[in-house]
């Protein structure tokens, strides 16, 4: 670094010091949100006089942090500081093989096996742990969030679900056609985990459940509306659709209709992260039912290989249509299938905000930041069909109130009022606001133009009058 | 000009537009440690180092995918497939994901990306690995089709496919890799997708054949001019966009047409322009359009099956004599 005589960019950060101590050690935990901070280096660490005055630095990172700057003080590297002595490491190590001779005698170059056929005396053991993040145990502090962030949650929860209700009013009146799938009861998983990326930086790939996605994300209740009344000012200008919600600006790379299709796709993102170097992260989501599909495995194993930046999100909403996910699995619980992998995999509660924020923090910031993808499997559940004509009869007797009392929205109402954070006429006041504006939004998909005809040959190729297009 | 293998020519393609352009990388099985199953990517590993020539294990729907995510999110992937019968484990990523992607996210997301590999019949391999797959992929809007027949063209449009931002299927030839012929040694050289090739000159009879079927026609033509009749050849080199003007032009000078098509004959290549051809210049036909084609059946594997199932010279003769009433 310090022979660059290109000169480094005093305001680039990484480049930025020549003495005043090295940059920030590959893999240190949290970079990303030191250096939106304006921390570049361990110089820069070290005059800080407490880390939790920065901004976007909770208390759990700022612990993660102050281990690693402590152990890279007396030498050890950074990164394994970070996965050491974060409490919440699950399988982090490639784990040995009692199969693969330590020294081979293979010639060296990466390409021979390291593998033996001599088998050693059995039975073989191995212990695996996998860390939880149950409903009911992060407050809000503790993983980052201010208090009228909390607030912000809470609105983007319920801008989900009222502009959700309001499809499902316009599905019957036939402004929306096609299939729709309500993401409804899931509402903790799009915003828990939005809420622990780098938005517009780090990308994002869903399945067709992809409204609440797309609402966390930032594409605008008038840009979903208008995109389901198959109206030109959609998100992807009427030509996808309520399974395909784009928006390039925002990193949210799609929903995907195609149940598993778009696994491989996520590898694809993380790997254009990697091969960049941008250090950001893809999160993939799909269904319980996605697992089944050759595409998850390839698309893991490819990670696993090739250390991709990403975090597998599994939503086990319970059900694959109208198949309950313990009927469909020789191994329900899926979280483990990330084992196949050598994974980091953990299981959160996707009826609590929080559990999922802090889940989608530790698996962006403990593995995927460190190129090293995981498997997050988020519990929650849905409380509509499968599709908008799915009575949903398959449920058990009881089923869908017992889950509905675990509602997140409810559980973060509580918890806002229990931290006296708003009163109820707060959050009511809320929640009028975002019913106006999914109101206000059907309004303007309604006087919205369709696309014009000629847009059936619109962006099939990137140049517009290709010949064969007539 | 440079005699060079087609092989040689298709990997000067990849190697000069990776010098070009960083954000390009090669990945597929054995592209990389064991240079190439036939050797097209031999000593790219050397030259461009593992992050940009990437071995793939056999997960066709998975590489093809990730290099598919990859140019949605800004790289340009040649994606290598060992050969196209391969291809349709990926099919789905391939016709559903790759060629879909601009249209229904409203011209957001563009997908610059190359799948490449042998495609069609090499010998007694049977029917899994006898497929030749370019009407599939023709049908599908937002893919295109390049099929080269000569290392020169081989080389051209392979450097045009890799600049194009469109998701292209290169179509290349396992019989055809050891093909020597003069290349262009013209600095950045290209040759623009949707043009055919008049590759011989004729006023009696058009014969239309890409990939291997150019040098069946080539043959007759040769064949034919000894008889006294003169054949035009035309390659179209690309079958998505085809270049139909240049065909109807021949017709309209000869007035009669056969297309050679290794595609099996139910919605082939061959149907496709023998349908355009009759729409454009019905009134300029002296005959009906004869197709020379495998019959539809699976390929065999016995050698005289293979020889009856394969396109040949002979019939390519006796069907451009039949078009003319010479028989």
């Amino acid at each position: 670094m310090a022979d660059d005589t290109s000169g480094p960019d005093p305001n680039s950060g990484s480049n930025g010091s020549l003495n005043g101590g090295a940059d920030l050690p590959e893999g240190f935990p949290h970079a990303s949100q030191l250096k939106q901070a304006g921390i570049t280096s361990l110089a820069d660490l070290h005059d800080l006089e407490s880390l939790e005055d920065l901004a976007g630095i909770g208390p759990a990172y700022a612990r993660d942090i102050q281990n690693a700057l402590e152990e890279s003080d007396v030498g050890a590297p950074a990164a394994e500081a970070a996965n050491g002595a974060s409490p919440e490491a699950a399988t982090t190590e490639k784990r040995p093989s009692p199969l693969s001779e330590e020294e081979s005698e293979a010639p060296v170059g990466g390409a021979a096996t390291q593998q033996t056929t001599d088998i050693p005396e059995g039975p073989l053991e191995e212990t695996v742990t996998y860390e939880t993040y149950p409903a009911d145990t992060y407050g809000h502090e503790e993983i980052g969030f201010a208090d009228e962030e909390v607030l912000d949650l809470l609105r983007n929860m319920l801008l989900q679900r009222r502009f959700e209700n309001r499809c499902r009013q316009m599905y019957q009146r036939q402004k929306i056609s096609g299939f729709l799938h309500l993401y409804i009861g899931q509402e903790a998983v799009s915003t828990g985990s939005v809420n622990a990326i780098d938005l517009g930086e780090d990308s994002v790939i869903t399945a067709y459940r992809d409204h609440g996605m797309g609402l966390a994300m930032g594409i605008t209740p008038e840009e979903g509306m208008a995109e389901l009344f198959g109206k030109e000012a959609g998100c992807s200008s009427g030509k996808g659709g309520s399974m395909h919600f784009f928006d390039a600006e925002k990193k949210m790379m799609g929903g995907h209709a195609i149940v598993g299709a778009h696994l491989p796709l996520g590898a694809g993102l993380a790997f254009a992260h990697k091969y960049r170097g941008d250090d950001n992260v893809c999160l993939c989501f799909f269904g319980d039912g996605a697992m089944h599909q050759g595409a998850f495995r390839e698309a893991c194993n490819l990670a696993g290989i090739y250390e991709l930046p990403i975090v597998f999100v599994c939503e086990n909403n319970q059900y694959a249509m109208g198949t309950a996910v313990d009927r469909a699995f020789s191994k329900p619980d899926l979280f483990k299938h990330g084992y196949n992998f050598d994974f980091p995999a953990s299981l959160a509660s996707g009826m609590d905000v929080f559990s999922v924020n802090k889940a989608v923090q530790d698996h962006v910031e403990n593995y995927a930041r460190n190129d090293q993808p995981s498997l997050l499997e988020v519990r929650t559940y849905r409380y509509q069909g499968h599709s908008i004509t799915d009575p949903a009869e398959y449920r058990g007797e009881g089923e869908l109130d017992q889950r509905q009392s675990q509602d997140a929205i409810n559980r973060l109402q509580d918890y806002i009022l229990e931290r006296d954070l708003a009163t109820e006429a707060d959050m009511e006041g809320i929640d009028e606001a975002v019913k106006q504006r999914v109101k206000d939004a059907i309004d303007a998909a309604n006087e919205a133009s369709f696309p014009d005809e000629e847009a059936i040959y619109d962006d099939i190729y990137t140049q517009d009058d290709y010949p064969f297009i007539a | 000009m440079a005699t060079l293998e087609f092989r040689t020519a298709l990997r000067e393609a990849m190697s000069e537009e990776m010098e070009r352009d960083d954000d390009i990388f090669l990945i597929g099985e054995e592209v990389a440690e064991y240079d190439g199953a036939y050797k097209v990517s031999e000593g790219m590993l050397d030259r461009f180092g593992h992050d940009r020539v990437i071995d793939s294990p056999i997960s066709e729907l998975g590489f093809a995918g990730l290099g598919i995510g990859a140019a949605m999110n800004g790289l340009r992937p040649i994606v290598e497939f060992m050969t196209f019968n391969f291809s349709f484990v990926a099919f789905d990523q391939v016709i559903n994901n790759a060629p879909n992607m601009r249209y229904m996210s409203g011209g957001q997301f563009e997908v610059p990306i190359v799948f490449r590999g042998p495609n069609g019949a090499a010998g007694q391999l049977g029917a899994t690995h006898s497929n030749s797959t370019e009407a599939l992929y023709s049908n599908i809007p937002g893919l295109k089709v390049v099929s080269p027949s000569v290392p020169d063209d081989g080389k051209g449009l392979l450097k045009t496919a890799i600049r194009d931002d469109d998701p292209v299927v290169f179509l290349e030839s396992e019989l055809m890799y050891g093909m020597k012929r003069e290349v262009s040694e013209e600095s950045d050289y290209t040759i623009p997708i949707g043009s055919a090739r008049v590759a011989r000159e004729g006023s009696d009879v058009t014969i239309v054949a890409h990939s291997k079927s150019y040098h069946i026609a080539m043959d007759a033509a040769e064949a034919l001019g000894e008889q006294g009749y003169e054949a035009e050849v035309i390659d179209p080199r690309t079958i998505k966009p085809l270049d139909i003007e240049t065909i109807v032009e021949s017709v309209v000078k000869t007035n009669r047409l056969v297309v050679i098509d290794e595609s099996t004959p139910f919605t082939s290549v061959a149907s496709e322009i023998t349908h355009q051809v009759q729409d454009r210049a019905f009134d300029y036909l002296d005959a009906p359009i004869l197709r020379v084609t495998p019959p539809d059946t699976p390929a065999p594997y016995a050698p005289n099956l293979m020889d009856a199932y394969m396109p040949g010279v002979d019939e390519t003769v006796d069907k451009c004599l039949r078009v003319l009433y010479a028989e």
